[in-house]
């Protein structure tokens, strides 16, 4: 009687070759795959954080591979773990991503160890992006505290390439001291380009400092834009983004066009382990990317 | 739906077909507790002798046949700095004899989330898939509150639902493959005065509920009371400890973690149940804890199943099955929990 159940074996399902749609859409036999790709660079920017190029080693996989700014990938070293990491490249930059590591846990320990050539494992791109379509013909602030210019970088190089679809354009940038600036080297080019205003301020100046000093929230007393019909992409640890999203709303502008990225541990990047819960939106799924209203709205988010 | 009725020792002789064929699961007396009184497990069994199908409940859910509490997601192999990745599904089928209605709509909330929409988990699918269900009304337990959230009955995700009418049983048939499996033994035709019994035995069923709890508008309730005292007070009781997420029926919130062997040359991505009343939960690298006291992990814990949840899926993720409550070592009894805040608002 081997005829009462026969096996059902989910491999045998069809093979879906359509686009990623961003990995919205369902891929059965994608649930657990990992992209083999390998680290091409690594560019040293501070003492903590080092820039990852990494490619996808399959031609056909790295030619579907698309992202929105804002989301994130999970990078595996197989036998460590797995980490969320925002993309940090441009979403017009095809061949490789750029990912910016902070040294701060297991995995993320074990990548700054890693050599050129390292074959690690992605899974993604997960999660929700900067709406830059809507943002379009406003103008925009793009604002980061610290570590923030990682997830930042991406926006910024969809604002750059694309400067003519947007009114005015501010960076506005804040560390702690000046040897935590990242991507330093990217500064004069962002400064060079018509119409882009780059403000950096650090709130432990060195001796060599010549720039202001303060906090970030510091920078936006010297903006000068029409509040109310301009957004904002603000990235950094939760106190940061939340004194830059009440200034910016005793300014004038609406808490709906502020947009955040929040950052909390996950493990599986597809709204299934729970661990990115806050109260009882998904973080992997409904964001990392909301509007500040949203944020405000979710219990225990900042 | 298709409604059969079957006689007992017919039901026996297809429990010994599944017997012959598959491996069985059911009901299974382990031990007596305390007070005397059986305690129960899903268990494999070899015989339709071993198993017990007047059970009230068992300790653990069924749970761990479709979300095991360890479960190798793939494997690597190590060459020459490279890597390869494999992965396998469990395709073995098998089948669990006399699960209860709160157990199966466990499955369904479930399926809504590893199944449906979003990135469905081959995983879960293939299990599923490949278990056949025969379920099981009873008179419910002491701490057996699934009325109040609509889940003692059932009306899918199962092949077959027997309910108890004396000398027979009166089958639901939700599947093809379970319509051909009753074809195989004697059954008969469902008379008027079967669904006399029926219903009756139905009615029997609800009456008998000595546990309640109203969930009217909870989700509003837990907003409203996100700072109240009450946390505080079972949150002092709560040792964080894990076990009532780990007999949930519905708990699915899990952990990654990979292993290496001895010699280097093999890994494993290995997924293990975890619990929101961990203390490592929501900790981030770099040593911030999100939610770093053992209240706000307990109240999470009910934000999730009474209002997250609903926000999502309509309808709470508690079945009401008291699992939880009964494996508490604190005494943590989620329908007091719930009173507790509903008292809250009237005082």
């Amino acid at each position: 009687m081997s005829t009462v159940l026969h096996p059902y074996d989910v491999t045998k399902e069809s093979e879906i070759l359509e686009p990623l749609d961003f990995n919205r859409r369902s891929r059965l036999k994608h649930y657990d795959k990992t992209f083999r790709s390998q680290i091409i660079n690594i560019i040293r920017l501070t003492d903590k954080e080092k820039l990852f190029h990494v490619r996808i080693i399959d031609p056909a996989e790295r030619e579907r591979f698309a992202f929105l700014p804002g989301q994130f990938v999970m990078v595996e070293v197989p036998g460590y773990g797995e980490v969320p990491i925002s993309i940090s490249s441009s979403p017009s930059q095809k061949g490789f991503i750029e990912l910016c590591i902070r040294q701060a846990g297991v995995v993320t320990s074990v990548l700054h160890k890693a050599r050129r050539g390292a074959i690690v494992g992605l899974r993604g791109p997960f999660g929700t992006s900067f709406p830059m379509e809507k943002m379009k013909g406003h103008s925009i602030l793009l604002v980061a505290g610290g570590l923030g210019l990682a997830p930042l970088r991406a926006p910024i190089f969809y604002v750059t390439e694309n400067r003519a679809d947007f009114d005015q354009v501010h960076i506005l940038y804040g560390t702690l001291d000046p040897s935590q600036l990242l991507f330093d080297y990217q500064y004069e080019e962002w400064r060079r380009i018509d119409g882009v205003n780059l403000a950096i301020i650090v709130e432990k100046p060195d001796k060599n400092w010549t720039g202001p000093v303060g906090l970030v929230t510091k920078l936006l007393e010297n903006i000068d834009v029409p509040m109310h019909d301009t957004y904002a992409i603000v990235c950094g640890p939760p106190v940061m983004f939340k004194f830059v999203c009440n200034m910016l709303s005793r300014m004038g502008m609406p808490r709906d066009r502020m947009y955040v990225s929040l950052e909390r541990r996950m493990h599986c990047g597809m709204g299934k382990c729970c661990r990115c819960n806050v109260g009882s939106t998904y973080v992997c799924m409904d964001g990392p990317v909301f509007d500040y209203w949203t944020v405000m709205n979710l219990k225990e988010a900042i | 739906m298709l409604f059969k009725i079957i006689e007992k020792d017919q039901f026996r002789r297809l429990v010994g077909i599944l017997l012959d064929s598959i491996e069985v699961i059911g009901p299974k007396q382990i031990d007596i507790d305390k007070d005397g009184k059986p305690v129960h497990q899903y268990l494999p069994v070899r015989s339709f002798a071993e198993l017990d199908l007047d059970y009230e409940t068992t300790e653990y859910s069924a749970k761990t046949y479709f979300l095991p509490y360890k479960e190798n997601l793939s494997t690597y192999r190590f060459g020459d700095a490279e890597w390869k990745q494999e992965i396998r599904y469990r395709l073995q089928p098998r089948a669990i004899v006399g699960l209860h209605a709160c157990d199966i709509n466990a499955l369904l909330k479930l399926d809504k989330v590893l199944a449906r929409d979003f990135f469905p988990s081959p995983y879960y699918i293939s299990r599923r898939k490949n278990t056949f269900i025969v379920g099981l009304d009873h008179m419910p337990g002491e701490h057996c509150f699934c009325k109040s959230l609509g889940t003692n009955t059932v009306t899918r995700g199962f092949d077959l639902f027997l309910t108890d009418l004396g000398e027979r049983y009166f089958v639901a048939v939700d599947s093809d493959r379970g319509y051909t499996l009753l074809q195989q033994v004697r059954t008969s035709d469902v008379t008027e005065q079967d669904t006399r019994d029926y219903l009756e035995a139905r009615k029997r069923i609800a009456a008998a509920f000595k546990t309640e709890v109203n969930i009217q508008n909870l989700p509003n309730l837990l907003d409203i009371e996100f700072e109240s005292e009450v946390w505080k007070k079972w949150g002092g009781k709560c040792l964080s400890c894990g076990s009532c997420a780990m007999v949930c029926p519905t708990c699915y919130c899990y952990g990654v973690t990979e292993r290496v062997s001895m010699d280097n040359t093999e890994g494993a991505k290995i997924r293990q149940l975890y619990s929101c009343n961990l203390l490592d939960f929501a900790a981030v690298a770099g040593g911030l804890n999100f939610r770093p006291r053992r209240e706000t992990r307990l109240k999470y814990r009910y934000y999730h199943q009474h209002r997250g949840f609903v926000e999502t899926y309509e309808e709470p993720k508690c079945v009401g099955c008291g699992r939880c409550s009964r494996v508490c070592l604190a005494g943590i009894n989620p329908p007091d929990v719930i009173r507790d805040l509903q008292a809250e608002v009237q005082s």
